[in-house]
């Protein structure tokens, strides 16, 4: 009996004790997680408090700089004034602590063709838009401005207007005056206004970002340079891992190489498709299609005197394809670019040729350049690049006009080098051999481009 | 039958409650932290890692698609993904992650800048008006972010608020013991002049009490060059610092240069989780780092 309440006595106490113990552990435990709450937030109150000294540093020496002129002091902010962090979040994604960013890029060169750069022309290839060359040298290149800013929480918009002198005159053009949605679900996006096509890798790209002087071939003669025109593009990216891309695009169709702006002004429609990812830290690839319908009234291109105008439907098909290599990804010491694209063109309708009237035409062209851009060590680039085109015939009713006998493969060799002290500065050397145009020509010389201001973002 | 259901229920019962935030982070350490106070609840991913140059990545179309299905991206910020985020966010079209929404967290804007009166003439270099944007080499930026952190991952899974107050709490506690540890560790570090490769370090200088007397770069986002490394010799040729540091991504070659001349040693530190084989989380990190400038063997 008295073993039996003994052990009951320890029993209990062993309870009592154990009890005690657990709380003593949770009231430990709540202490723990107080202290470590008032870790937490003496760390944020001493970082407020160290921004509110500064500010205080700031204002009083503002004051003592405007104490000459009293009037207009700011009300002091209350006691319990704290900095929220939401009002100082918004200030810094923007490309710039002004609003709109602003930017400028400086671009010129000093450059040396061996034949006369104003009467160059592919035989087979109408050139139109920005085809020609540089012209011999000292010259200003174009001075490109960007100004761009979120407009409010839902719409983003874009300003590039190059300043150009052409013959003397100082001009500025449009290139790109966009709007786009920042908030459409689903992974859409609307673009609106004047932008560069989304076709292609190189169509989207300003000439500041070229990793050579001048556009490859297929650029020039498909598409004048570079496609620019007025009208709505949507993008849908898809909510998969792998990074899918599709779009499509309504143009107005009034600028090369379209032109007229058929359709009453709907006269281009564009799709591409595009791909892309990693291929462990050290490569990234990206890969696309793209397809443009253009109903071109009057397309002017060659001679600006006696343009060959074109009236018709171009059917356009560009195949592009870019890898880029870097140790670890880590670009910025070394790097490699290899990029390609293809382009298949058949224009049917007729040509007004000068003195022969209105001639029918269905021809097919094709084209493509390969390039390679390598990075030894921090600042210097050296690149090659590869250009091949090809025509059929129009018929022999266009012979002794630009377009006929096409060339045999018309193709260009290109090498350069660049030099960039920062980011923002760059001069390069290019040298081309040219056996496209009617004659041979060797094309070379140095270019500079500066950029100051904000700088956007660049694309892959 | 009813067996069947009940077990196809048990089955299908975790992907039907399964809402993990997908956090996109643009350096490794916010990756490293998203994990501590996120927990299961949340899948990381980091836009660059240790052994890359935040400054200078492509705008990748991985990365594109990474932003089009974040639910929370968390940088750095004060500009130095300004080369290549815009393009990211532009590009990938998710209005739920871009700035001034709950899932657009800028870490930088939740601690003291440094620099931030530098002139934003780029004569200085590549410099970022806002302040210098390595914040995460003082161990106090990191608590002070993750306290943001949690309240955003909260914020936009407002089921798991208490697992993320915990998380934060339980960090804050270790976290805070383990500050107190590498400061008493680091008194020694009081006043030592270093020559830093970038900027890259300010928070940790002025953390320990380094004095920064120079950096390798003639200025910010330039590459050294032969002359300023010339000048430099002449500075430190009979001392005037005790050590040369440089991030992994940055190449050896300029501190290597200096240091065979003037006898300062030349240190790798790893700027973030990741950057040398023993920083492998966050304590391990600051301990590397520790260890590292202290000349600790085996390291």
């Amino acid at each position: 009996m008295r073993n039996l309440s003994l052990g009951i006595i320890w029993a209990c106490l062993m309870c009592t004790a154990s009890a005690a113990l657990a709380q003593s552990e949770s009231e430990l435990d709540a202490l723990r997680a107080e202290l470590a709450q008032m870790r937490v937030e003496y760390e944020s109150r001493i970082a407020q408090l160290e921004e509110r000294l500064d500010e205080a540093e700031r204002n009083s020496e503002e004051q003592q700089v405007s104490a000459a002129q009293p009037a207009n002091q700011a009300a002091p902010p209350p006691d319990n004034w704290q900095p929220e962090p939401s009002s100082n979040q918004m200030a810094s994604q923007g490309n710039n602590a002004f609003n709109p960013a602003l930017g400028v890029i400086f671009q010129g060169r000093a450059w040396s063709n061996k034949n006369d750069p104003g009467d160059y022309w592919i035989p087979g290839f109408p050139l139109g838009g920005e085809a020609g060359l540089a012209s011999d040298g000292l010259s200003l290149g174009e001075i490109e401005i960007n100004i761009s800013a979120n407009v409010d929480d839902k719409f983003t918009a874009w300003l590039t207007a190059p300043i150009v002198i052409e013959d003397g005159e100082v001009g500025i053009e449009v290139e790109d005056a966009w709007v786009e949605t920042l908030a459409m679900p689903a992974g859409l996006s609307l673009r609106m206004g004047r932008f560069a096509s989304n076709i292609g890798y190189l169509n989207q790209k300003h000439s500041h970002n070229w990793d050579f002087s001048d556009q490859p071939l297929v650029y020039k003669t498909f598409l004048g340079g570079r496609y620019i025109d007025d009208g709505l593009q949507l993008r849908w990216l898809a909510p998969t891992d792998l990074y899918i891309e599709l779009g499509a695009e309504v143009l107005r169709g009034d600028r090369y190489p379209a032109g007229g702006a058929g359709q009453s002004g709907f006269g281009s429609y564009s799709f591409h498709a595009r791909t892309g990812g990693d291929i462990g830290f050290s490569n990234s690839w990206q890969a696309g299609l793209s397809y443009l319908q253009i109903d071109a009234i009057e397309r002017a291109s060659g001679d600006e005197d006696e343009p060959l105008l074109f009236t018709g439907q171009s059917d356009l098909v560009m195949a592009e394809f870019v890898w880029k290599w870097s140790p670890n990804g880590n670009n910025r010491q070394r790097n490699f670019i290899f990029q390609a694209e293809y382009m298949w063109r058949n224009e049917d309708g007729s040509y007004d040729v000068p003195d022969r009237g209105v001639l029918p035409y269905d021809t097919d062209q094709q084209g493509l350049y390969l390039q390679a851009v390598y990075q030894p060590f921090p600042r210097w680039r050296f690149g090659a690049r590869y250009d091949l085109l090809s025509s059929d015939n129009p018929g022999l009713v266009y012979t002794g006009t630009p377009l006929m006998p096409a060339k045999d493969n018309p193709r260009r060799y290109t090498v350069m080098a660049d030099w960039s002290n920062s980011e923002f500065s760059r001069l390069r050397l290019q040298y081309a051999l040219d056996q496209a145009g009617h004659e041979d020509d060797k094309q070379w010389g140095l270019q500079y481009i500066f950029s100051i201001g904000a700088h956007g973002a660049h694309s892959f | 039958m009813k067996k069947i259901i009940i077990v196809s229920m048990l089955l299908l019962a975790p992907l039907a409650s399964k809402a993990d935030l997908n956090v996109f982070t643009c350096e490794p350490e916010w990756s490293a932290l998203a994990e501590v106070i996120g927990g299961n609840n949340i899948k990381t991913s980091s836009a660059t890692n240790a052994l890359q140059d935040p400054h200078y990545i492509q705008a990748r179309p991985s990365l594109i698609s990474k932003v089009g299905r974040a639910d929370l991206i968390v940088c750095s910020g004060a500009q130095l993904e300004i080369g290549w985020l815009p393009m990211l966010l532009r590009k990938g079209n998710n209005p739920d992650v871009l700035p001034g929404s709950p899932g657009f967290l800028e870490a930088s804007m939740y601690v003291k800048r440094l620099d931030t009166a530098a002139s934003s003439d780029r004569s200085q270099g590549d410099v970022h008006p806002q302040g210098n944007p390595h914040i995460q080499t003082n161990p106090h930026n990191i608590l002070l972010v993750a306290k943001a952190m949690a309240e955003r991952m909260a914020q936009l899974d407002s089921d798991n608020t208490k697992t993320y107050q915990q998380n934060l709490l339980n960090f804050s506690h270790d976290w805070s013991n383990a500050i107190v540890a590498w400061e008493k560790r680091a008194a020694d570090l009081r006043g030592k002049r270093v020559i830093a490769h970038h900027k890259s370090w300010v928070y940790l200088e002025n953390w320990l009490g380094l004095e920064e007397v120079a950096t390798l770069e003639p200025v910010p986002g330039v590459p050294p060059t032969a002359t300023h490394l010339a000048d430099l010799l002449n500075r430190f040729g009979n001392g005037g610092a005790e050590l040369i540091i440089r991030a992994p991504f940055q190449s050896a070659k300029a501190s290597k240069w200096l240091s065979e001349r003037t006898d300062i040693p030349a240190v790798l530190l790893p700027l973030t989780v990741g950057g040398t084989d023993q920083a492998t989380d966050l304590y391990k990190w600051f301990d590397n780092i520790l260890n590292r400038l202290l000349n600790v063997e085996g390291t």
